[in-house]
């Protein structure tokens, strides 16, 4: 933080570092915000096989939707930490009083918060896949495309965060806004494991999700500012 | 030659307008309903694969049109409003998305009643009906995110972002039959070259189109002046309106 208060001699680079390590450390100092969506993302898998007990067969086919409905939720409730305490205690005011480009705090910001929510998702998706019963062959195009759908997810969560950062019940809203935004997706994505499940090529699923993730993390952070800017006044 | 353009940006004057505006806009829309109606119900000859049930399309047709139309203009609204700062324009857009709503859930709905006979069910998980349904969720997620800011400048500006970022989505619908293989039947009227529709069948689905633009532009100028009544409360203006 010292550094960001020297004003706008800090390049944007060096703020952008700055920030992340920032986020980083408060993640590792507050372990509960990383775990907490991941723990949910566990029980929620959890709840797919005790609810269809009767037809575990019908699990296996749908283990890629129930995977990525799983992932979707578990990261909207993490988008939660994205913004929320640092405008709480006045952080993002003075960050984006600090000369910085509004648009490269949020890259900074988001891309921290993904590495915490949505890699660590990444990384436990291969336990929840073997308990689903996908099999390990799925693996790699399970994790490509979780992991460019969680990133694209988490640009959109932005925008979503930055236009609900100050309102009481925004986490309900937050659903709302950014769920629809996602559903394209969740449609490649899961569309792309299912594939790869089914023995067909998940080339082009994996494509689209890849150019979605472009056309996210180019266009999102300015809308996300632009949010922001609404939002903290 | 841009004053009526500034014009648009004063609350008495849209509100004068919106009211001058509503009976010829209602007036053309039921005339245009009606022949639509008649048109299409009565003179048009039934499909040679269809049958009857084809008649659906002189309602869901023009809302499905509508929604896209609906959603494009308070996108815009919305931008103009962000752009110049234009107080009206988010009165505009705050006006459109419960019509715009309506209409997406009416092509959703006639949509369905249309399916059921054609494919054997209500409803396919099928590229088009699904951005539709996206596009419903869409204009959930503004017309509950202004409401949400206790400022309702800062609900507005929001609410405008919001409609601008899910504007990707109208593209999308308006070419999924295209880049999907999909159950939905491919554009009959909007396309380059000659619509592959008979003029017996076109020109009643036109005049209902007509007759529901119409019909937005009359429903709208009445919410709007609403809303520019609710907006401007604390004017003198407002007050004089009320009374006389």
């Amino acid at each position: 933080m010292n550094a960001l208060a020297e004003g706008p001699e800090v390049s944007a680079l060096r703020a952008m570092t700055l920030i992340v390590r920032r986020e980083l450390r408060l993640s590792f100092r507050r372990p509960e915000q990383v775990l907490q969506p991941l723990v949910f993302f566990l029980i929620v898998t959890t709840l797919f096989p005790l609810g269809l007990s009767l037809q575990l067969s019908l699990l296996r086919d749908m283990a890629p939707g129930v995977l990525w409905v799983a992932a979707l939720l578990s990261s909207l409730l993490s988008l939660d930490s994205l913004f929320k305490s640092d405008a709480d205690d006045g952080t993002l005011d003075q960050l984006a009083l600090s000369g910085q480009s509004l648009t490269a705090i949020v890259v900074a910001k988001t891309a921290a918060h993904w590495l915490v929510s949505g890699a660590a998702l990444v990384l436990v998706s291969p336990l929840v896949g073997i308990a689903l019963g996908i099999p390990v062959s799925v693996f790699p195009t399970m994790l490509g495309s979780l992991a460019l759908g969680t990133l694209s997810l988490s640009w959109l969560g932005a925008i979503g965060a930055g236009l609900t950062v100050g309102l009481k019940r925004g986490n309900v809203l937050v659903s709302l806004v950014v769920l629809p935004l996602a559903m394209p997706l969740l449609i490649f994505g899961a569309g792309a494991t299912d594939r790869a499940a089914a023995g067909i090529s998940s080339a082009g699923a994996l494509y689209l999700l890849g150019s979605l993730c472009v056309f996210t993390c180019t266009l999102a952070p300015f809308a996300a500012a632009a949010a922001l800017r609404i939002t903290l006044e | 030659m841009w004053t009526w353009f500034y014009r648009l940006a004063s609350p008495p004057y849209v509100y004068r307008t919106a009211a001058a505006l509503t009976p010829w806009l209602m007036t053309v829309a039921v005339i245009a309903i009606v022949c639509g109606l008649i048109g299409g119900l009565g003179l048009a000859p039934p499909d040679y694969q269809q049958g009857d049930a084809f008649r659906i399309i002189y309602v869901h047709v023009p809302s499905a049109y509508m929604s896209l139309f609906c959603y494009s203009a308070m996108a815009v609204a919305g931008a103009i409003g962000l752009i110049w700062r234009i107080k009206m324009s988010y009165a505009l857009a705050a006006a459109t998305a419960p019509v715009g709503a309506s209409f997406t859930a009416l092509a959703l709905v006639t949509g369905s009643l249309w399916g059921r006979p054609m494919w054997g069910t209500y409803w396919a998980w099928d590229p088009r009906l699904t951005s539709e349904l996206i596009l419903l969720f869409l204009y959930a997620g503004v017309m509950s995110l202004r409401p949400a800011f206790e400022d309702p400048a800062r609900g507005d500006r929001a609410a405008a972002l919001l409609s601008i970022v899910g504007f990707v989505n109208v593209p999308i619908i308006h070419y999924s039959v295209q880049w999907w293989n999909s159950l939905h039947q491919g554009a009959t009227i909007a396309k380059i070259g000659k619509p592959s529709m008979p003029g017996s069948m076109l020109w009643p689905l036109l005049t209902m189109l007509l007759g529901f633009m119409c019909f937005y532009g009359a429903v709208v100028c009445m919410r709007l002046r609403g809303e520019v009544l609710n907006r401007e409360r604390q004017s003198a203006w407002v007050r004089e309106a009320i009374k006389s």
